[in-house]
């Protein structure tokens, strides 16, 4: 309740939360996947996210109070809230928000009072996933950015906005648009627009910073909207890109990715020469990096919720030590930086009725995280079984959208922040059991094939409707069993026809009234919602 | 300069070149092992109907790919001549689902090299 | 399937003496495998460019045959040693006896 927020306000300053001594001669400031998300937000993290094969019981495959005893962290405390799972609507009241853009240019501004010439860099997953967003075309967050004065970025959701639209904002941006493995697919050349590294002179040092973007635009977004790019790991390249810019003298490499944790982990042992990986993609928030070989890997959460910084040293051309604080951004801790509130607000502005608009209430937690339900998605589920009268609901895995805590008004906002994309359309379609297998199939082992490099960085497709077995040890076409349509209780028939209501389809050509508006008709329906964690899905192996 | 000649059905492919058929057609019996040869194709493709593939095999003078879950396995044989400059080739292939792409080199000695990889087609999904 | 076929290639305009270089070529054709249906269910003919060449100065460099498994608008990456100024020669046979032809020189110095 309130007392506690109280003393938890007390228990923190926006110094002892900034606190860092600042080391040796270089400062990188890492955010990634910010989801178009300009406000403070609450943000759940996954309490089911399983590793498999070698990264079995790995981080970023350690989830709740192992979390917490793996790092150290005290039930109940501040790290608690904002790193694990676990109480979360409790500690939500306790501690309030998280994000807010111009808290983060409170934080970047700081580093910079310590070290004005860190190094800011974007991962990307920046230009997707609000209302205001999608209406402005990303315009918003480019505008946001710009305020936010960054060196580099590399690129994901924003090719859903279409290569019209991305190579416009790219080609306006003040700084580097980065992808050794964006490719011009007609003739597999490197693509003009964008660059593979960028080299800068910051204390002293020659740093190359060399992008990555996400490898697997094409399959898990649909190309039809860019069918002009190519992409790819092509780690063989990025073993070239290094070993280039260390020829021209680059002291200290970097590479901004968006591969993904496990694809950059298996990346850094294949490829020698950098020292450093930012890696976004799988939204993991993690309080230490990781070691590879020689190379530190660090892992800055999502949504606007942290904010990483890493100081290095860096001497006679080899990095000698590094200094390393995961920030997170505690909205009712840190002052929000009066020029960027501004700059949000005037973004907002135009839209500002429409995304205020109360649509219901819940009086549940709606969260979004973890590999197989979230409450969020079931709710999507739900608003498609009823609005399309399908037999089975399936909402995409994807891992960003803010959460809400029991007692919040729904806004159209807040609906927007789980489904807002391009393509967006709610189809409605026959398919077999046989057919809704094969998709359950496919989509698992992009989750958990063993080899990282065969893995996509989602969650599974969410279920309404039916229930599952899963069995993630199991090669391709054998994880999925026992499938059970709840409405009957009778288990699901290869041949038979099931009326199947889904979104985010990557089909071109996809029919059907926008996501948003059916869970808004749905919410409006319900006036308040009371969703509970559901367990149609039995996971066998974790 | 592109010149578009409206011949006729005479200027065919020479007859003998017009199958790829089937790694046994090809192999006539005889064993093929790993060697030089080196087929380079994605983990996951990006579009099952363009996947692109390389094949190099320092030596050989012929190469024959093949898609072997493909309705008719062939896909393409490369010759290479006097004056290529490596035994190496790239091209675009369709998949008709996730399979073994098998390339066989018949070397300069009339031996046979070969490789495989397999290649996933997914559905696509989604992501972070 | 002859109108609008185009053929594309990239190739440098000078080499030294006996440099290999490297060629990319590209045709714009559909590819028609001959497994498809209409939607009456009729297959839809085979009609695809069933062989492709590169020489230079009449000596071969590459001789391709094309299954109707090489993706719409084949493409094609090579290496080529160019002994002497002189023209590559590229050309693509179509199922239909068309034939196109493409020709880029190659200045030696
Ligand atoms: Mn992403
Ligand atoms: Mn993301």
């Amino acid at each position: 309740g309130n007392w506690a927020r109280l003393a938890a306000q007390q228990s923190l300053t926006q110094d002892q939360l900034l606190q860092f001594d600042t080391f040796g001669n270089v400062s990188l400031i890492h955010v990634t996947d910010i989801h178009a998300q300009l406000m403070p937000i609450y943000f759940r993290e996954p309490s089911v996210n399983i590793g498999v094969g070698g990264n079995r019981g790995a981080v970023p495959h350690v989830t709740g109070s192992d979390f917490r005893k793996l790092y150290g962290i005290e039930d109940g405390s501040r790290s608690h809230y904002a790193l694990s799972s676990g109480d979360f609507s409790a500690l939500a009241q306790a501690y309030g928000k998280v994000g807010g853009m111009d808290r983060v240019a409170t934080v970047v501004n700081a580093i910079r009072a310590d070290r004005p010439d860190a190094l800011l860099l974007d991962g990307g997953d920046t230009w997707h996933g609000s209302y205001t967003c999608y209406h402005s075309e990303g315009q918003d967050m480019v505008n946001v950015m710009n305020g936010l004065k960054p060196d580099a970025m590399t690129f994901h959701w924003e090719f859903t906005l279409g290569t019209d639209r991305v190579t416009e904002l790219v080609e306006g941006l003040p700084f580097a648009a980065l992808g050794q493995n964006i490719f011009d697919a007609e003739w597999d050349e490197p693509s003009e627009l964008f660059k593979p590294y960028q080299f800068f002179e910051r204390g002293g040092v020659k740093i190359a910073v060399i992008g990555q973007a996400f490898p697997y635009m094409p399959i898990a977004n649909p190309r039809w909207m860019f069918p002009e790019f190519s992409f790819g790991i092509r780690d063989e390249n990025m073993q070239a890109m290094v070993d280039e810019v260390r020829a021209q003298g680059a002291e200290l490499v970097v590479c901004l990715s968006h591969n993904g944790f496990d694809v950059d982990k298996k990346m850094a042992s294949k490829v020698t020469g950098i020292d450093v990986i930012l890696t976004g993609h799988t939204h993991d928030a993690l309080p230490e990096p990781v070691l590879v070989g020689e190379t530190i890997l660090i892992a800055s959460g999502s949504n606007g919720k942290f904010v990483s910084r890493v100081d290095l040293d860096v001497r006679d051309g080899r990095m000698m030590g590094f200094r390393h604080k995961l920030i997170p951004i505690f909205s009712d801790v840190i002052a929000p930086d009066p020029q960027m509130a501004t700059l949000i607000e005037e973004q907002r502005a135009p839209y500002k009725a429409d995304l205020e608009e109360v649509i219901g209430q819940t009086d549940s937690l709606l969260y979004r995280r973890g590999n197989f339900n979230g409450t969020w998605d079931d709710l999507i589920c739900d608003a498609l079984l009823s609005e399309r009268e399908a037999d089975i609901a399936m909402s995409p895995g994807v891992r960003w959208g803010p959460s809400l805590i029991p007692g919040d008004d729904i806004t159209r906002e807040d609906i927007w922040n789980v489904t807002s994309m391009t393509y967006g359309k709610a189809y409605r379609s026959e398919m077999t059991g046989e057919f809704i297998k094969v998709i359950l199939e496919d989509v698992a082992d992009n989750i958990f094939n063993p080899d990282p490099y065969y893995q996509q960085g989602g969650d599974m497709v969410r279920i309404g409707g039916m229930g599952y077995r899963c069995d993630v040890n199991k090669p391709q076409g054998e994880r999925i069993s026992d499938m059970v349509l709840l409405s009957t209780g009778e288990a699901i028939d290869p041949a038979k026809n099931y009326v199947v209501a889904g979104w985010a389809s990557v089909n071109e050509g996809t029919e059907g009234p926008q996501i948003w508006d059916v869970v808004e008709n749905h919410i409006r329906k319900q006036g308040t919602v009371s969703i509970q964690p559901r367990d149609n899905v039995e996971v066998v192996g974790a | 300069a592109m010149a578009l000649l409206p011949l006729s059905a005479f200027a065919q492919a020479d007859p003998n070149a017009e199958l790829v058929g089937a790694p046994d057609d090809f192999l006539a019996g005889a064993d093929a092992a790993a060697g030089d040869l080196t087929l380079t194709a994605p983990e996951i493709a990006e579009n099952g109907n363009t996947v692109p593939i390389s094949v190099d095999a320092p030596g050989a003078v012929e190469v024959r790919v093949y898609a072997l879950g493909n309705p008719t396995p062939g896909v393409a044989t490369f010759r290479f001549g006097p004056l290529a400059g490596s035994q190496a080739a790239s091209t675009r292939i369709r998949l008709a689902g996730t399979q073994d792409v098998q390339a066989i080199a018949k070397m300069a000695d009339g031996s046979y090299q070969t490789a495989m990889k397999t290649v996933k087609v997914t559905i696509g999904g989604c992501g972070g | 399937m002859a109108s609008g076929v185009k053929p594309r290639v990239k190739a440098p305009k000078k080499a030294s003496a006996g440099e290999v270089v490297t060629i990319k070529t590209l045709i714009s054709h559909k590819m028609e495998s001959g497994q498809r249906k209409d939607s009456s269910g009729n297959v839809i003919p085979r009609s695809i460019i069933n062989r492709f060449t590169c020489d230079f100065n009449g000596e071969n460099v590459i001789d391709v045959v094309l299954a109707p498994a090489i993706s719409t608008n084949p493409y094609f990456e090579f290496d080529a040693t160019i002994p002497e100024a002189g023209d590559l020669k590229f050309t693509w046979y179509d199922d239909d006896g068309d034939v196109y032809e493409e020709t880029k020189s190659v200045a030696v110095g």
